[in-house]
């Protein structure tokens, strides 16, 4: 594994918009991850959280915006970005016709590995993912779990340094849930992760960053324990002002029970989301700021969700039976 | 050229692995052995393989997308294209490795018609010249089959469709050679020109003519090609 500063951007996602047809799935969405972390990417389903992951592992152009994977565009210099990426689609799509040991030998040689550390590298993965008893089974045969664990096996065979993970604890039992979970945390320690999640406190339990994406959109971005915090009840206002961004921020943030303030997208005027306490209603205090400062107050509302109702229809609970 | 040949690799492996090979290979060899003898039991027949070289062609139309069909409609059922596709891997590359894995079924498949060859000098005294023409324009007229069945089969995810899209444009590229003959002019020009079977029947005289191997070579080259666009087109739907 290359060696890096511990807080080098591994994952760089820029104003990623991406429409099907005419339906919009994400819009604008930007995050970054350092080395080291543990991004959970949480959303409800149908967010856009697979469509990200898509387009930053190169299976889909986005319609506009750019990734950047240890510094390579995932566009422009694909190959070199491809190869530091291991991925785990959310259906974990494996050749049922191959047994394990083939398969991770046929996904290994697409990585370029050699074939001497090939070999030996075979050896850890199954040892990692412990599925020593079922290396020369068809994979076909093998039970949803064990598939994931080959499907993780061949994520982490070519020693990527980021790993991609849609969703790797859906539709496994209970108790495999929580081996995926140990073995993602103690992987955390060697790759960056981005994994995907609809459940609420898989992030807790796994992830030290998280980014929250509802309609496509990226809602919050923090540490699994602020956002405990926050999801106690917050109050979002959306605001649109003509002024300058650097200044505005600032002044936005040094009002009185502002817990956060986030800007959308580029544009100007600039469109504002600042977040505080429940119960606090701080819209006249911003349009007093604001207006003293003698800048354009063009809109001044609730936002349209707020986090708290995004939380509701996330799952809070595991399910019974994952 | 290591990418392409695992891929070719493991496809060969898969064919061997079903029953697949096995069906194709026997259908092949029981329809050109049919034809095979026919042709050489007649009073005063020739000791050629002339009589077999013919219906091979027409027995591509369904042979070879029944080979392929599975190659990439598989790969899109499965989801594992994704996988395929996120590897440091040229689009290029993938399409290269399929298509030499079922040229080398067919290169496996036509090696086991040499038997009707042996037949031949063991009972008679064949050309050799006919003999070579005929297998390079069966390789040739059969690689460009297979490039036309993968195609079919990296538009859909479904098999049987990939199969039926296949048989079907090959059957257009083979009769384009009669209905050349009905049209007339500059018409009947170009559809002779683009029929697979008028490029054929040099080979099965005993002559390699540059221009009927160059066009084999053009169609198969631009029809991968073609794939290779539409694997990558597929990322802007
Ligand atoms: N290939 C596609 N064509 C059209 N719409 C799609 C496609 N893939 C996803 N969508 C839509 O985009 C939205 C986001 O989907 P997705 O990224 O899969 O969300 P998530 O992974 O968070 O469940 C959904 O409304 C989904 O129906
Ligand atoms: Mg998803």
């Amino acid at each position: 594994m290359a060696v890096g500063a511990a807080d080098q951007v591994m994952v760089e996602v820029q104003n990623l918009t991406k429409y099907y047809g005419n339906f919009m799935a994400i819009e604008d969405v930007s995050f970054t991850v350092r080395r080291g972390d543990i991004l959970g990417f949480l959303g409800p389903n149908g967010s856009g959280k697979t469509t990200t992951m898509r387009i930053a592992t190169g299976y889909l152009p986005p319609t506009s915006g750019t990734v950047r994977i240890a510094g390579y565009d995932i566009q422009t210099q694909s190959l070199e970005a491809r190869r530091r990426i291991g991925y785990l689609p959310e259906t974990v799509p494996l050749y049922t016709d191959m047994t394990v040991e083939d398969y991770l030998e046929f996904m290994g040689t697409l990585r370029g590995m050699p074939k001497q550390r090939l070999r030996q590298r075979i050896n850890e993965v199954i040892d990692i993912v412990k599925i020593h008893e079922y290396r020369s089974t068809h994979i076909g045969k093998l039970s949803k779990g064990y598939r994931q664990r080959t499907g993780l096996a061949q994520a982490i065979l070519h020693e990527p340094e980021v790993l991609i993970l849609d969703e790797p604890t859906i539709g496994i039992d209970p108790i495999q849930v929580v081996e995926t979970r140990q073995l993602i945390r103690e992987l955390g320690k060697e790759h960056t992760i981005i994994l995907s999640t609809h459940i609420l406190p898989e992030v807790s339990m796994v992830c030290n960053r998280v980014v929250i994406i509802h309609e496509g959109r990226v809602v919050a971005e923090d540490t699994p324990a602020n956002l405990a915090e926050r999801l106690k009840g917050t109050e979002r206002i959306e605001l649109e002002v003509r002024g300058p961004a650097r200044e505005v921020m600032p002044l936005l943030r040094s009002l009185r029970g502002v817990m956060d303030v986030r800007r959308l997208g580029e544009g100007e005027p600039g469109t504002y989301i600042v977040e505080s306490r429940r119960g606090a209603d701080l819209r006249e205090q911003i349009a007093q700021a604001i207006v003293s400062k003698g800048w354009g107050l063009l809109k001044l509302n609730p936002a349209s969700i707020s986090l708290e109702e995004i939380f509701l229809r996330l799952t809070v609970q595991e399910e019974e039976g994952g | 050229m290591r990418n392409t040949l695992a891929i070719a690799w493991k496809e060969t492996k898969s064919y061997f692995g079903s029953p697949m090979a096995y069906v194709i290979g026997a259908v092949f060899l029981a329809l050109t052995g049919y034809f095979f003898v026919s042709s050489i039991s007649r009073p005063f027949a020739e000791a050629t393989i002339r009589g077999w070289l013919l219906p091979a062609t027409f027995f591509f139309v369904f042979w070879a997308p029944a080979l392929t069909m599975r190659l990439f409609a598989e790969e899109q059922k499965l989801g594992t294209l994704e996988l395929l596709l996120t590897a440091p891997v040229h689009d290029w590359e993938v399409v290269l490795g399929k298509f030499l894995a079922s040229v080398a079924i067919l290169v496996g498949t036509l090696s086991l018609t040499l038997y009707y060859v042996l037949l031949l000098f063991w009972f008679g005294d064949p050309d050799v010249g006919p003999l070579l023409s005929g297998y390079l324009g069966l390789l040739l007229y059969g690689s460009a089959s297979l490039a036309i069945g993968l195609f079919a089969s990296s538009l859909t995810s479904n098999q049987i469709v990939a199969a039926v899209v296949g048989s079907g444009l090959l059957l257009l590229m083979t009769l384009a050679d009669q209905a050349a003959q009905i049209v007339g002019g500059i018409a009947s020009r170009v559809l002779e020109q683009i029929s697979l079977t008028a490029h054929f029947a040099d080979f099965a005289r005993g002559v390699i003519d540059t221009h009927n191997v160059v066009y084999y070579i053009l169609v198969t080259v631009f029809v991968l090609f073609l794939t290779e666009r539409n694997l990558d087109s597929r990322r802007w739907r």
